[in-house]
């Protein structure tokens, strides 16, 4: 083994205290970035609205809020549900389907007088029970859970992308 | 007088100073007298132009940037608010965002015509691979500008399109989903979307270009400008250096024998760029974000409508693989163009095949431009509206039949003497071709394509409709 002379071992601690400096703002700067993608998704049910105002058999537009949004997001804690009062009472009673074409994400526009789904982007339509219809959609619209606790609606809360999801 | 004329000599003297003391005889200048082909002084000196202009746009598009983001606010709930103050209110507001949105479109355009001509005038073959590398990074760059620029807008439009880029992202294997988190910054747009894609793009990928345009610079400068290629002198890389040395030993000093024309071309860029401006201005902004309001048609600018309209056309079964993979085999094929033909031929007259692969993408490409501008497979949701040349004179059972077409839809997807969508085949002349019984087993089962409306007509809406469809011969 060659002994290290003095410049050898002088460019390797220079490169090496180099190297750990960016480390060292690095971490935090990267942890910080890369927080959101291990943050638990939300989940949990949210209030819709009164089960009193959805009529029988009309599919009606609703917003949720996310539950902590940031204080500057404004519109964007709102997401958009189509909901589907399907019986009077029982476990069929809703459908609760979210907005995005399940094609590539496009929010599906519901034609009370035709019964469809329409979705603006490529054109994917879905029957009044979120079946594919015509179009490119390869599956139907997804379904969140809900349940009726009281005179309320409630749905589970979903992150991004719905695509993976079923 | 003698007064006067020493205060005439100060800007001289200033300028003598600083060049003493920064030294700019051995540096800045003799970077910019570098000696280039003499070749470049004659009309094919033209060609050589567009990557200086793009520097300049470049340059436009940094101050404008500043200037927008002086007032821009990055917040979801302000975004849309500041826009709009920028477009109608600030003073020049209107021009600084129309030059910065021409600027863009400038941008991929002045690149792509960059990245043509060294291309087929065989610039990237050896000893300049790595000048071609930086390059097609520049272009990443450039695009990747572009797509988080027009999410800047954020109307209603660009706030799907985010919904949309995570949906997509999400179809790439493996890393789909985390991919799709990382674009908008948690599990769902909100709050933290908007500051990532605003930090992207003010600041992450201009440094990013900053860092690139040098390297791209210090190569070009290193390794000289290529002399315009002769049919039939190929490259030869034991033989090249030494044979540029001797092009070089002619040559002429840059600044300011070849400047010049990068100077006028950049000057008409930036001239065209600004009257557009003042002229057109940006693109007006849709409706305000709203995730609660599903009337939406996220469409990209028109560089990109392409793409958009690739993915429309395409089988549904291969979008997951062509949305990340055709991007994605574009750029590998881009970096390995000087990995696999880095000596040889040079010019395009002897190059048939580089001039298939120019010219084929770009057909392909306007074509899918034009079929996106079109977009016919867009159904139209608002304004369903059959024309009085249509509905008028009707039986009343027809006329009856007319209402349902507009009211059921079925407008959104067909036209009827050019109104209507052109998602289906156009009814005009529907009863030339099929019998009352196909018209009805058709709208009431579907197929092709086409709902089953079955469960949403009574049997006399669907008789007054095929009614309505009848008169049309």
């Amino acid at each position: 083994m060659s002994p290290l002379d003095r410049r050898t071992f002088l460019s390797r601690i220079t490169v090496a205290l180099s190297v750990f400096i960016a480390g060292l703002v690095g971490v935090p700067i990267l942890g910080n970035l890369l927080a959101p993608l291990f943050r638990a998704p939300p989940d949990g049910f949210v209030e819709v609205a009164k089960v009193a105002d959805f009529a029988l058999g009309v599919t009606k537009l609703v917003s949720i809020r996310d539950q902590s949004p940031l204080a500057w997001a404004g519109q964007t804690a709102d997401t958009a549900l189509w909901v589907r009062r399907r019986e009077d009472a029982g476990p069929q009673m809703f459908q609760v389907f979210n907005v995005n074409c399940t094609h590539l994400g496009c929010p599906v526009n519901w034609q009370a007088s035709a019964k469809i789904f329409l979705c603006p982007c490529h054109g994917g339509v879905y029957y009044a029970d979120g079946t594919v219809a015509g179009g490119p959609p390869p599956r139907p619209l997804f379904e969140r859970e809900w349940q009726v606790s009281g005179d309320r609606l409630l749905v589970r809360q979903q992150p991004l992308p719905t695509v993976k999801q079923g | 007088m003698s007064v006067l004329r020493g205060i005439g000599k100060i800007p001289g003297q200033i300028a003598s100073w600083l060049g003493e003391r920064f030294e700019l005889e051995d540096s800045v200048l003799a970077v910019l007298r570098h000696p280039v082909p003499r070749e470049l002084e004659r009309p094919v000196g033209w060609w050589y132009v567009f990557g200086s202009a793009t520097l300049a746009v470049f340059v436009v598009q940094v101050a404008t940037g500043v200037g927008l983001a002086m007032t821009y606010v990055p917040a979801p709930n302000s975004a849309y608010d500041s826009l709009q103050f920028i477009s109608h209110d600030a003073t020049l507001g209107a021009v600084v965002r129309g030059i910065h949105y021409f600027g863009a479109g400038a941008m991929v355009v002045l690149v792509l015509i960059h990245m043509t001509q060294v291309y087929l005038f065989g610039a990237f073959k050896f000893p300049r691979e790595a000048n071609w590398l930086s390059g097609s990074l520049l272009l990443l760059a450039v695009l990747a500008m572009a797509f988080t620029g027009q999410l800047l807008r954020w109307d209603q439009d660009a706030f799907w399109s985010i919904v949309v880029a995570a949906e997509q992202a999400a179809q790439a294997p493996l890393i789909g989903d985390w991919l799709a988190h990382l674009v908008v910054a948690g599990a769902n747009v909100g709050g933290a979307t908007l500051t990532r894609f605003y930090a992207t793009h003010v600041f992450l990928i201009p440094a990013a270009t900053f860092g690139l345009i040098g390297i791209h610079l210090y190569l070009v400068v290193k390794r000289g400008i290529s002399e315009p290629p002769v049919a039939g002198v190929g490259v030869d890389r034991r033989t090249y250096r030494r044979r540029y040395e001797e092009i070089l030993g002619r040559g002429i000093p840059f600044w300011p024998d070849a400047a010049w024309r990068d100077a006028a071309i950049s000057a008409v860029v930036v001239v065209i760029v600004v009257v557009l401006a003042a002229l057109i201005g940006a693109p007006a902004l849709g409706r305000a974000p709203d995730p609660t309001v599903v009337i939406a048609d996220p469409r990209p600018d028109w560089y990109f409508l392409g793409y958009f309209a690739l993915l429309a056309l395409i089988p549904p079964a291969t979008e997951a693989i062509v949305i990340i993979g055709l991007p994605l085999l574009a750029f590998v094929f881009l970096f390995l163009v000087p990995i696999f033909w880095p000596d040889g031929e040079r010019h395009w007259s002897r190059r048939p095949v580089a001039i298939a692969a120019v010219a084929l993408p770009f057909i392909a490409y306007a074509s899918l431009t034009v079929a996106g501008l079109q977009s016919p497979w867009v159904p139209l949701l608002e304004g369903a509206n059959l024309p009085t040349s249509v509905t008028a004179g009707l039986e009343p059972q027809a006329a009856r039949g007319a209402q349902l077409f507009t009211a059921k839809s079925c407008w959104a997807c067909h036209q009827i003497d050019g109104s209507g969508g052109r998602k289906g085949p156009d009814l005009s002349h529907v009863a030339a071709r099929l019998t009352r019984e196909r018209l009805v087993a058709r709208i009431a089962g579907g197929g092709g394509g086409m709902p089953a409306f079955a469960g949403s007509l009574a049997p006399q809406e669907l008789d007054d409709l095929t009614t309505f469809l009848f008169t049309r011969k």
